[in-house]
């Protein structure tokens, strides 16, 4: 059996449960068949349906006041109790930064491996082992990793690795509730306090057209470029880890293995390499525009249109072009 | 209070590069590092030492070589630093290596444990966590402030689209990110120093492994193999001034029906 571990957060899901379910229905197919969700939280019932008809064939509800909120010593704890009761073959949690968390600690006392930041996962035709592959060496290389002895084998999958699988609400299915042994005594660590962040920008996975900016835009204020070609574009600006590295841009905005995972109808790449862990995040991406002066730059090879050239005359000539053709479209309106 | 900080020596993964041919890494001439938010992390103890007092032990497993990010520790301000060097270490996965960095602090005690949140040339962000877990202690993940207050520590800490504030008894395990702090520079005097500090180092005749238990060999996990990313076929490439360059892109967008413009 498969299982899946899916977040959510004051009693909605994020999709990332839903995309491993959807990436576990078909792996099942090697197995036998059985998708089972797990949910974990309070008063989150309605939560259950959902899953099945994302194509769970199993959800199981732990239910307990003491996991209203996210807390590492509960999610862990209350997890591990399923896992040892249901002995799932796989273990499948996103890889949010909360997953991140949960998911080492839960493997480590399972005393199992775990691979993170999977970027596919296959079962091998003769061994049945569950395949997690992954950038490594700073995404420079791709590894599959295997878990050959110990159970489950644990991945971890960043958001929007794998798209959200059609929901179908006459699926039917099974729903358990999982009541765990937790006392207060569990929980070590106290969250005094839950700052919200402002958001600045629109959700970068739901943005349909990004620009985004590498080391060879040299400048934070040159990112004001990319800024207005990017509204005239209607979409949003987007960067690499350099990008960020340099403080040009704010974490939120990186694509990548170590940021986000995007797939907008149009990816505009200026003055970006394009090392693996970059392309990890972003070459699911229907339309891809490079622009770098280096024509070898890995970028130049995943992009259905490379342009070789210094990017800034030409992001300058494209606004000036955008600008224009909106004009005569306003003139027209009026 | 005695702070532990794990660091790790890692390649500088912005200068790794791939042979096109063998699909292998060139490690020739690359420069090997502390990994960066180890540094945070050490700088975090240092600054704990600075305003409550504190002994800062710096642990690293690896090769002999690793020693130079210890000898770096010392310049810094580190008072003790630690190698564990075994060969049947070798090729140790997340979970050997956290029961192993785990026992190591039981031997030599703490009161807080630091670590980077990952290592940059394997971004798993797993084995500090994992430490904890062995150890049995509370963790904190990804810490960008972090203050003591008798036996307790407050940490700030990032996720998706909150901040927390969270606050645990010692001991305790902390993973730092790099805006926790700004790491300071190696002290010219320590730097005179660092070279005459001894550096302890332990073995398995030590930490007593069963050697099934640990390296490759008591990894649960293991690589099948590694490659290089078979690219898509090539798209097309424009060579031309920086007014054509705009033009097809223009056209593209329009004849692809990407988007409207």
């Amino acid at each position: 059996m498969i299982m899946v571990y899916c977040e959510q957060r004051n009693g909605e899901l994020l999709n990332v449960g839903p995309e491993l379910v959807g990436k576990a229905v078909e792996l099942s197919k090697d197995f036998d068949g059985n998708v089972t969700a797990v949910i974990c939280g309070h008063k989150i019932n309605h939560l259950a349906e959902l899953l099945i008809h994302y194509g769970a064939s199993r959800v199981i509800v732990i239910e307990h006041p003491l996991l209203e909120k996210y807390n590492v010593d509960a999610y862990t704890e209350a997890l591990y109790q399923v896992v040892k009761s249901e002995n799932p073959e796989i273990l499948l949690v996103g890889a949010t930064l909360t997953g991140r968390e949960l998911g080492p600690r839960l493997a480590a006392r399972l005393k199992t491996g775990l691979t993170a930041d999977c970027t596919n996962l296959e079962i091998d035709t003769e061994s049945k082992l569950l395949l997690m592959t992954r950038p490594a060496f700073g995404g420079n290389l791709m590894a599959t990793i295997i878990c050959p002895d110990n159970r489950p084998q644990m991945a971890t999958t960043r958001p929007g690795v794998f798209p959200m699988p059609q929901s179908d609400s006459q699926r039917r299915g099974e729903i358990i509730l999982f009541t765990p042994r937790l006392s207060k005594e569990d929980i070590r660590i106290k969250v005094e306090k839950i700052i919200q962040k402002i958001r600045k920008h629109k959700d970068l996975t739901a943005e349909k057209v990004l620009v985004a900016g590498g080391r060879g835009v040299g400048s934070k204020e040159n990112f004001e470029l990319l800024e207005e070609l990017a509204d005239l574009l209607g979409g949003g600006i987007a960067g690499s880890r350099a990008a960020v590295d340099e403080g040009w841009l704010s974490k939120d905005l990186q694509v990548g293995q170590t940021g986000k995972v995007v797939r907008p109808k149009l990816y505009i790449a200026v003055g970006i390499s394009g090392a693996i862990q970059h392309l990890a995040g972003m070459q699911e991406s229907e339309y891809i525009i490079a622009i770098n002066k280096d024509p070898e730059a890995p970028i130049m090879k995943v992009a259905d249109l490379a342009i070789v050239g210094d990017w800034k005359p030409i992001v300058r000539r494209l606004i000036q072009q955008l600008k224009q053709t909106m004009d005569i479209q306003e003139e027209k309106i009026s | 209070m005695r702070v532990l900080v794990f660091a790790k020596q890692v390649p500088d993964t912005t200068e790794v590069r791939v042979d096109p041919v063998k699909g292998t890494l060139i490690r020739d001439g690359v420069k090997s590092i502390m990994n960066p938010e180890d540094k945070n992390a050490l700088e975090a103890a240092l600054q704990l030492k600075d305003k409550y007092g504190a002994k800062v032990t710096v642990i690293t497993m690896g090769p002999p070589s690793a020693e130079a990010i210890l000898r770096e520790s010392y310049a810094m301000g580190a008072d003790e630093a630690v190698l564990i060097t075994d060969p049947l270490y070798a090729g140790a996965d997340t979970w050997v290596t956290s029961m192993i960095l785990a026992k190591t602090a039981q031997i030599i005690g703490f009161d807080l444990i630091l670590t980077g949140r990952q290592a940059i040339d394997g971004d798993t962000a797993q084995v500090g966590i994992e430490i904890a877990e062995h150890l049995g202690i509370p963790v904190i993940a990804y810490a960008t402030d972090i203050t003591l207050k008798d036996n307790m520590v407050v940490v700030t800490r990032e996720l998706d689209n909150t901040y927390e504030i969270i606050s645990t008894n010692l001991p305790c395990l902390i993973t730092c990110t790099k805006d926790l702090n700004k790491p300071r520079y190696m002290r010219v005097t320590n730097i005179f120093g660092c070279f005459d500090k001894p550096i302890t180092h332990l073995n398995n005749s030590v930490l007593k492994f069963d050697k099934n238990e640990v390296g490759l060999v008591g990894s649960p996990t293991k690589v099948r193999k590694t490659f290089t990313k078979g690219s898509k076929a090539q798209g097309t490439i424009f060579n031309g001034t920086p007014e054509e360059s705009a033009e097809i892109i223009l056209s593209k967008l329009k004849t692809e029906k990407i988007i409207n413009v």
